[in-house]
């Protein structure tokens, strides 16, 4: 008796194994959709230099996003990545240009590298303070963050009067040279946001699979309650999931002001929809609990060359955002429908089987 | 009463079938309801019970067979068209809108208006307290059900289900977090509407109440119909035997191993209640290793607030507790499962499972950190402890891999086990361990808590079923509105001296469970 179930169970979950793949496949088809229709639509557009350059715009949006998916995974949201973008950006400009001054007639000044450090520290601080306040304070992960993204935004303008820091070269005498080397650098022929985007993806995906603490993100979003008696510390997994969104918008703001040689206040302004959409297009449920960081990569990859895709036809920016828009619900649409698809083909399997 | 008058069937199903995802619920069921009669539905969890009466109440459509309503064949594209057609049903999880009010969640989707459309606030609360007061149930209409006890809420959902004046009344375990008071209430009303003709059809696990109210039986085994009887001409035993194929209400026997030292104690435990006075009022008592202590009580006794303190849920909570004589400092569940215990919360679903996650996952989420070296998983080993607990536990499932939603309750509960056990733990807390699963899953679940008990684990394990605390405890502590008020040797327990003493207490209390039998 009990091998006719096991058997009948064992073949809808193979055809329900090759559909899921199917499903993880549907931003992959997608991404190859868009490469194929602007490959032929678009002159030049697969050009070394063109994709080398768009990958660049994808790698911004690509690192919010991974941040943005673990944040979705525990059943959150980061709306203040954009805003941390922003202030990251001019910490590392105002330190380039001033470094800290003591008060007592002696001013600091940090190589880049340890900029670079202060600057994500920042970032991860600002996520830290996201995460006190829906842990500790229970405010809602939309108003902490909504709140959180004007502070941040507010203490950017702040910090310049809304001035630009421009020409961040640096001084050689003061050790301050070489910001330009992440944004403008290269390593084997990559431009360094790549290598640098290519370090953390893995990171990522290798946290959220092999270890606990990634395998805890997933069980909160599930279930928190289920979780915490199971003695996750959710407080914990929460923080984590804000500090490192705050830690990818850092590494943002860094590249963005060392591509351009100087920081603006207003850089990454609506940035975290951008990211949000990219997380949803990748296949990661704004329920919680599902969620993957290579889908989210793929999908920030649709997302950038569909943008610049477009502009190099020449269409219209407003248009573009049309497009930008039905792209994203037509997704999730498709992503349901194959759910649905889905449990009705292994409906079909079992009444067959039993 | 007028039983012979109202034998005639009023509601047939013939061959249906409903398949989900997963698994075939219903094969070709042909079934009966009669007309003034308790038509009583029985078989084990994930026998097919609930999805027989969801395609009755029109929540499910069948794959396919005819319903004939009075002769007539029909089909419920939704319940609201079962309603129209005079079938009501109380669901086994509640379906109440907890911040809306007693009477607004009576009349849900019929409200009364006045003549300008807007709801006469008054006259439904006049209605809906007519109601209440048949439960008498001391719930006022303009309440909020999140304020509600369980079982209270469970009486608003009957009262509803009363409220729609049906003539097939399916009830889906209606008693499962009743106090014994409350079910004679419950058991009044449905004599009533039985002479008023309604059919009812009821659903229990709990088979005393089957053969006391039932006027017929119908048994499902795996989704197939496999007994019919007018109740008269049944006992147990045949139940049984429909329900699992074999005789047994198995309890799994005794080994005599004798328990060693103390294990567990605790101490004063007390947890003040949000609305005032204590959930738990200064609890204290001992476990010894290998020793099973049952703690039996009513709803709302306080069982599973004690074993919330003793896992270190409840900041508020005061008292000590000791593990092998040591004191527990720790205040956090995350470091009190690393000192050894373990509970098995009572809800499954909100408590138990992360039910989006594989059954692998699950079963290792308490205890993850024995197969780390550094920050890696190790998942070789993970996947071996896995299999060695599907295999030690008989968690029927074809692939760990599979979402754990996919499993039938007993399964389900125990892969919530099976993710206790991997933590190692001395000290095990269950709380109701074989609520909602079926005979064979509970005969695991009592074969289990005995081995580990012979292994030299003390387990506490709150229940509200009689039999199960007589027959499997050791020692047996009752409690009742927070205080212990007995603890009795099982050979000196008598089944009278416990109820005896889940009862005090409960003077004039805040919830009206005295002078139920007047």
């Amino acid at each position: 008796m009990t091998d006719i179930p096991a058997k009948a169970a064992a073949s809808s979950a193979s055809s329900g194994s090759a559909l899921l793949t199917l499903m993880k496949l549907r931003t992959f088809i997608a991404l190859i959709a868009v490469l194929v229709f602007f490959s032929i639509a678009a002159p030049n557009f697969l050009s070394t230099a063109n994709l080398i350059l768009m990958s660049k715009h994808v790698a911004l949006n690509a690192f919010l996003a991974m941040g943005m998916t673990f944040v979705i995974i525990t059943g959150g949201i980061d709306l203040s990545v954009g805003s941390i973008v922003g202030l990251c950006g001019m910490v590392a400009g105002y330190l380039v240009l001033n470094g800290i001054d003591l008060q007592i007639g002696y001013t600091v000044y940090f190589n880049v590298f340890e900029i670079a450090l202060i600057t994500l520290a920042v970032g991860i601080l600002i996520g830290a303070v996201n995460g006190l306040l829906i842990t500790r304070l229970n405010v809602a992960p939309f108003i902490a963050t909504l709140g959180v993204l004007y502070v941040a935004r507010g203490l950017a303008l702040l910090s310049s009067d809304g001035r630009t820091f421009p020409n961040l070269v640096g001084k050689p005498e003061l050790g301050t040279t070489g910001f330009g080397f992440l944004g403008a650098g290269r390593l084997l022929g990559l431009p360094v946001a790549i290598w640098i985007l290519i370090v953390v993806a893995l990171a990522a995906a290798y946290l959220a699979k092999y270890t606990p603490l990634g395998r805890h993100i997933f069980a909160v979003g599930g279930n928190e309650r289920a979780s915490r008696i199971s003695g996750v510390r959710v407080n914990m997994v929460k923080m984590f999931v804000y500090m490192f969104s705050g830690f990818c918008a850092a590494i943002v703001g860094l590249i963005i002001s060392s591509e351009l040689m100087a920081s603006h206040p207003a850089t990454g302004e609506s940035f975290e929809l951008n990211a949000i959409a990219a997380a949803v297009l990748g296949g990661t449920s704004m329920s919680g609990g599902r969620g993957t960081i290579g889908g989210t990569i793929v999908g920030a990859f649709v997302i950038g060359i569909l943008s610049d895709g477009l502009v190099m036809m020449g269409v219209s920016s407003f248009w573009q955002m049309v497009i930008k828009g039905l792209v994203i619900i037509v997704a999730v649409v498709v992503d349901q429908a194959q759910r649905r698809l889905q449990s009705r083909v292994t409906l079909m399997q079992m009444a067959k089987a039993g | 009463m007028s039983a012979a008058a109202g034998r005639d069937v009023i509601l047939k199903l013939e061959d249906v079938s409903k398949v989900y995802a997963g698994t075939v619920a219903v094969k070709h069921a042909n079934f009966e309801v009669r007309k003034g009669a308790v038509n009583v539905l029985v078989g084990e969890n994930g026998a097919g019970k609930s999805t027989l009466m969801k395609i009755i109440a029109g929540v499910e459509q069948p794959t396919a067979g005819r319903i004939l309503l009075e002769g007539e064949e029909v089909s419920f594209s939704s319940s609201g068209d079962a309603v129209n057609r005079g079938i009501g049903m109380v669901f086994q999880e509640l379906n109440l809108f907890g911040n809306l009010t007693v009477a607004e969640n009576i009349f849900a989707t019929r409200e009364i208006t006045n003549r300008f459309r807007k709801i006469d606030r008054k006259d439904q609360e006049r209605r809906a307290a007519q109601f209440l007061e048949r439960l008498e149930a001391g719930i006022r209409p303009d309440m909020l059900v999140e304020d509600l006890r369980i079982g209270q809420q469970q009486l608003v959902e009957i009262a509803k289900a009363v409220s729609l004046d049906a003539r097939i009344l399916i009830m889906d375990e209606p008693t499962s977090a009743l106090s014994a008071a409350e079910v004679e209430i419950l058991f009044k009303v449905i004599a009533d509407l039985k002479a008023r003709g309604v059919a009812i059809v009821y659903i229990s696990h709990r088979l005393e109440e089957l053969i006391r109210i039932g006027d017929y039986i119908t048994v499902l085994r795996d989704g197939r119909i496999t007994g019919q009887e007018e109740m008269k001409n049944v006992d147990t035993q045949w139940i049984v035997r429909q329900m699992i194929g074999s005789d047994a209400k198995d309890f799994a026997k005794a080994d005599g191993h004798v328990p060693g030292e103390e294990i567990f104690r605790a101490e004063d435990i007390c947890l003040p209640r949000a609305t005032g006075g204590l959930a738990v009022d200064h609890v204290s008592l001992s476990l010894r290793a290998g020793e099973i202590l049952g703690i039996y009580g009513l709803m709302g006794a306080g069982r599973s607030e004690l074993f919330d303190c003793i896992m270190g849920r409840h900041g508020q909570a005061t008292g000590a507790i000791f593990i092998a004589g040591k004191e527990v400092r720790e205040r956090d569940t995350t470091r009190r499962i690393r000192r050894g215990l373990a509970l098995i919360p009572e809800d499954r679903q909100r408590e138990g499972l992360v039910s989006i996650l594989s059954v692998a996952s699950n079963l290792t989420l308490a205890s993850l950190s024995r197969f780390v070296r550094l920050f890696h998983i190790r998942g070789t080993e993970e996947k071996q402890a896995v299999t060695q607990m599907v295999r030690e536990l008989t968690i029927k499932v074809a692939d760990p891999a599979q979402e754990v939603s996919s499993l039938s309750g007993g399964n389900q509960q125990k892969v919530v086990i099976g993710k206790a056990l991997l933590t190692g733990p001395k000290v095990l807390l269950m709380d109701e361990p074989s609520r909602g699963i079926d005979v064979g899953a509970k005969a695991d679940v009592f074969r289990t808590m005995r081995r580990l008990s012979r292994d030299g684990l003390g387990i506490l394990f709150a229940t509200s079923d009689l039999d199960e605390v007589m027959a499997l405890s050791d020692r047996i502590a009752v409690m009742s509105n927070g205080k212990l008020t007995g603890m009795f040797d099982r050979a000196e327990a008598t089944e009278a001296a416990l109820v005896a003493a889940s009862a005090l207490g409960h003077g004039p209390a805040p919830h009206t469970e005295t002078d139920a039998h007047d």
